[in-house]
């Protein structure tokens, strides 16, 4: 019965996406403010119609109702009750599911934070956004139904993948997609713009947050899978540039782009039809991320079965969609105005710069994740593109967008005293140069990881000389320095935070690739192994039972110079139900590096087992740095300034008296 | 500077952005794209010894052996029409298993012996990775489809990843 509750609420949004997508946009077209007003409605019927469903399936999980095959499939009555819930989206139909319900969430934060939209703006992006929920609804009724029976219901299920079962892939995807289906939010109202024409820095104000939001969830969610891949996949690696990966990390490069040039749009009222466009791009992206992980386009380190008739109708989709917005893009945004102009050097300017490299290394990205997928296509070749391509191609694009990074704060707006800058820089540039030739003379290259490091100094260095530059420290009294501390705005602050969370994150991705040790040994109780000046010795192997697996489990002493430093436990896990093992590492952190365990198949030969160590430097450096970024946008998006839906009457006519008509906007 | 030199001077930084993004992929593509070929395809031509390229098929069932540092593991890939040896020193992933999948990554030794640096074998049971079933299906020994994975089965799995 709760299944074809939860069917039935699903076509009753269905219903609610069609309303809310042509009622409103016929409304605002003709400004009958009785039909836009049906937006509000439509939204929040949406919503209660897919939370309804969403919660019917997540109930079939809960009860282990395996007569409903997509809970069948996926799960199991052993399994862990977090695992229930985490499987609702651990597999295809049901993360289609939450993805329309995060869709439905945003648009009731559209109706419930956007008292002070124009009201024409608010219904057009709500149809949008109904228009996007339209065809996932549709899409998730046609080809993937959640809630599908079977007959004869099976005594029991077939388990979530054993991968999958870990806290960290449990939250993953809902991270992932809050902030793919977040884009959704500046792409709403970037189209809606178009179709009125005009772009202002109200719809700035307003796009900005929720950009920001989108980013620190996407943020989140990618550090999460990386975090996953590091410890459960037993590789000892934390980014492997498989197109299931780099599928989630171009709309992240794009969303990076969208948020600093909402910025120009919002303070400046410049680049607007760039801002516009860029919030298209993100949000195809994000919708192309879906579609190659979904269609099974890919082959992948990643990736699990899926069907090709989904992928049919996913491009269709895509096409649809970006191929329309791009059009209404050529149409309309010659009618957006240029606002205001600025020098070659100026923030706007290294604003426009750092846009320019991201874009243009997301392009990279882009031809390497699709290129084997035409050639195979045209040919039937079959290429892959692994790491060394992204080195050579993608890092050279990158070094120069991190060394903006460190200026772009300190130039003024619309025109900036370059010498003036060059010096508060100079402290950088000492650190650029010691890195360089320290690391160089530690570690005798590459040459590449160098200067990378180099230029994470250089980045780290500038991010705190214009923080300490502008609360006075030593250069002030301490009282003044507090004060000016607490009077700086969190999102000044943030961005202080996400700079240095950026060159953090650069440190541990160069490093932790450049200069891992790893050896592989078969290890009998009382075996040694040496690495990076560690001794591991083995101690004992045993057997443990898991609520719905069984393990080996080995006791490793970790020792250097002859002390103790800990005892490791890496596990090889056996889950019956599926017939599959997996890994879980045992790692052992400094903080500075990690010593990382992963236990192979026993060796029958010598009755011992097969262990691969690694020796990961400044690996948790990632982590840290990926903290301090999400942290960062946190603080940014707690601004007062900025605080989400605050698209304040007020406080725009104040701050821009010339465009106090457009941005106060209203009745 | 007039407004028009300034976006002159924009638009040739934007066309120099793309044009060294461009210089960078296809030089590095030149030496990065590894191809992807059968056991049958592979005794068809000639690859150069330091080019990295991919293999896959299916492990021979009781090909599977160990060399006496308990670490070298030596298996043959087959397509159900050639087959080859494969030689990797290292630990083999979770769901490597005889008759079932593989893709390995390495070089082909003048002996004919296929040195693998990387073997993935991430899917499960009754996944058959791609690359796998396309060769399978051309060497006319496999009937599925590209990418077939029992999709209405109720064992396929997969992640948001």
């Amino acid at each position: 019965m709760t299944a074809e509750l939860g069917h039935y609420a699903l076509i009753l949004a269905l219903i609610m996406a069609l309303v809310q997508s042509v009622l409103p946009l016929i409304g605002a077209h003709r400004r009958d403010h009785t039909l836009m007003a049906l937006a509000g409605p439509a939204v929040i019927g949406q919503f209660v119609f897919v939370s309804m469903a969403f919660a019917c399936l997540m109930y079939a999980y809960v009860v282990s109702d395996f007569s409903v095959m997509n809970v069948a499939a996926n799960s199991h009555s052993d399994k862990p009750l977090l695992y229930k819930f985490t499987a609702v989206w651990g597999n295809h139909e049901g993360s289609m599911v939450l993805w329309v319900w995060i869709l439905a969430v945003y648009g009731l934060a559209v109706t419930a934070f956007g008292g002070n939209l124009p009201p024409v703006l608010k219904s057009r992006a709500l149809a949008i956004q109904g228009l996007i929920g339209l065809g996932f609804l549709l899409f998730s009724l046609g080809t993937s139904n959640p809630f599908m029976r079977l007959d004869p219901a099976p005594i029991n299920g077939n388990d979530l993948n054993p991968l999958l079962q870990d806290p960290g892939l449990a939250f993953h995807p809902p991270l992932l997609y809050f902030g793919y289906v977040g884009l959704s939010m500046p792409f709403a109202f970037a189209i809606a713009a178009l179709i009125e024409g005009r772009v202002d820095p109200a719809w700035a104000r307003w796009v900005r947050p929720w950009t920001l939001l989108a980013w620190i969830s996407l943020t989140a969610g990618i550090t999460l899978g990386s975090w996953w891949a590091y410890y459960e996949l037993g590789w000892g690696g934390f980014w492997f540039w498989d197109p299931v990966e780099n599928a989630s990390f171009m709309p992240w490069l794009m969303a990076t782009a969208l948020l600093h040039s909402a910025i120009v749009a919002e303070k400046r009222d410049a680049l607007k039809s760039w801002t516009v466009l860029l919030a298209i791009l993100a949000f195809s992206l994000s919708l192309l991320g879906t579609f190659l992980v979904r269609s099974g386009v890919l082959t992948s380190v990643h990736s699990f079965a899926s069907d090709p008739a989904r992928g049919a109708y996913i491009l269709g989709f895509l096409i649809l969609v970006v191929g329309g917005s791009l059009a209404l893009y050529a149409w309309r945004a010659p009618a957006l105005k240029a606002g205001g102009t600025f020098k070659p050097i100026s923030r706007e300017s290294a604003l426009l710069l750092n846009n320019l490299l991201l874009v243009v290394g997301c392009g990279t990205v882009f031809v390497a994740e699709l290129y084997p997928i035409v050639l195979d296509a045209i040919d039937g070749s079959k290429v892959s593109v692994g790491p060394p391509f992204f080195e050579k191609a993608f890092a050279p694009l990158m070094a120069p967008l991190l060394l903006v990074a460190a200026a772009g704060p300190m130039l003024a707006w619309k025109r900036a005293d370059l010498p003036g800058v060059l010096q508060r820089l100079s402290l950088a540039f000492a650190a650029l140069v010691a890195v360089i030739a320290l690391s160089y003379a530690l570690h005798g290259g590459p040459i590449g990881a160098a200067i990378g490091l180099g230029i994470a100094a250089w980045l780290f260095t500038g991010a705190a000389v214009d923080f300490f530059d502008r609360i006075k420290l030593f250069r002030a009294p301490l009282s003044e320095t507090l004060v000016r501390f607490a009077g700086l705005p969190r999102s000044a602050l943030g961005t202080t935070l996400a700079h240095m969370g950026i060159a953090v994150l650069v440190v541990g991705a160069v490093a932790g690739t450049a200069w891992r040790s790893e050896t592989i040994a078969v290890m009998k109780p009382g075996d040694h192994a040496e690495l990076a000046g560690y001794t591991v010795t083995l101690t004992t192997i045993g057997e443990s039972k898991g609520p719905n697996y069984t393990a080996q489990i080995a006791e490793m002493r970790l020792e250097r110079d002859g002390e103790l430093r800990g005892l490791m436990y890496p596990e090889k896990r056996f889950y019956p139900v599926q017939g599959t093992q997996t890994t879980e590492a045992a790692i052992r952190t400094t903080w500075f590096a990690d010593f990382y365990i992963a236990l192979g198949d026993p060796d029958e030969a010598s009755g011992g087992v097969g262990v691969r160590l690694y020796h990961n430097p400044f690996v948790p450096w990632i982590w840290i740095g990926a903290l301090m970024l999400v942290v960062g946008g946190g603080l940014s998006l707690s601004d007062r300034r900025l605080r989400v839906g605050a698209p304040s009457r007020r406080r725009a006519s104040a701050a821009q008296p010339a465009q106090a008509a457009s941005a106060g906007g209203g009745p | 500077m007039k407004r028009k030199h300034k976006r002159l001077l924009f638009v040739a930084a934007g066309m120099a952005a793309l044009g060294i993004a461009a210089g960078l992929i296809i030089s590095a593509f030149d030496e990065n794209l590894v191809f992807f070929f059968s056991p049958t395809e592979l005794q068809a031509r000639e690859t150069r010894p330091d080019q990295r390229i991919r293999i896959g098929g299916l492990v021979e069932e009781g090909s599977v052996s160990k060399e006496a540092d308990g670490v070298t593991v030596r298996f043959r890939v087959t397509d159900l029409t050639a087959s080859l040896q494969v030689v990797y020193k290292d630990l083999l992933p979770d769901l490597f298993r005889e008759g079932q999948g593989v893709v390995a990554e390495g070089k082909l030794r003048a002996d004919g012996v296929f040195e693998a640096t990387e073997v993935l074998a991430k899917h499960d049971e009754n996944y058959m990775p791609r690359e796998v079933a396309d060769a399978l299906r051309k060497s006319g020994q496999w009937k599925g489809q590209a990418g077939d994975a029992k999709a209405d089965a109720p064992n396929v799995t997969e992640t948001a990843k």
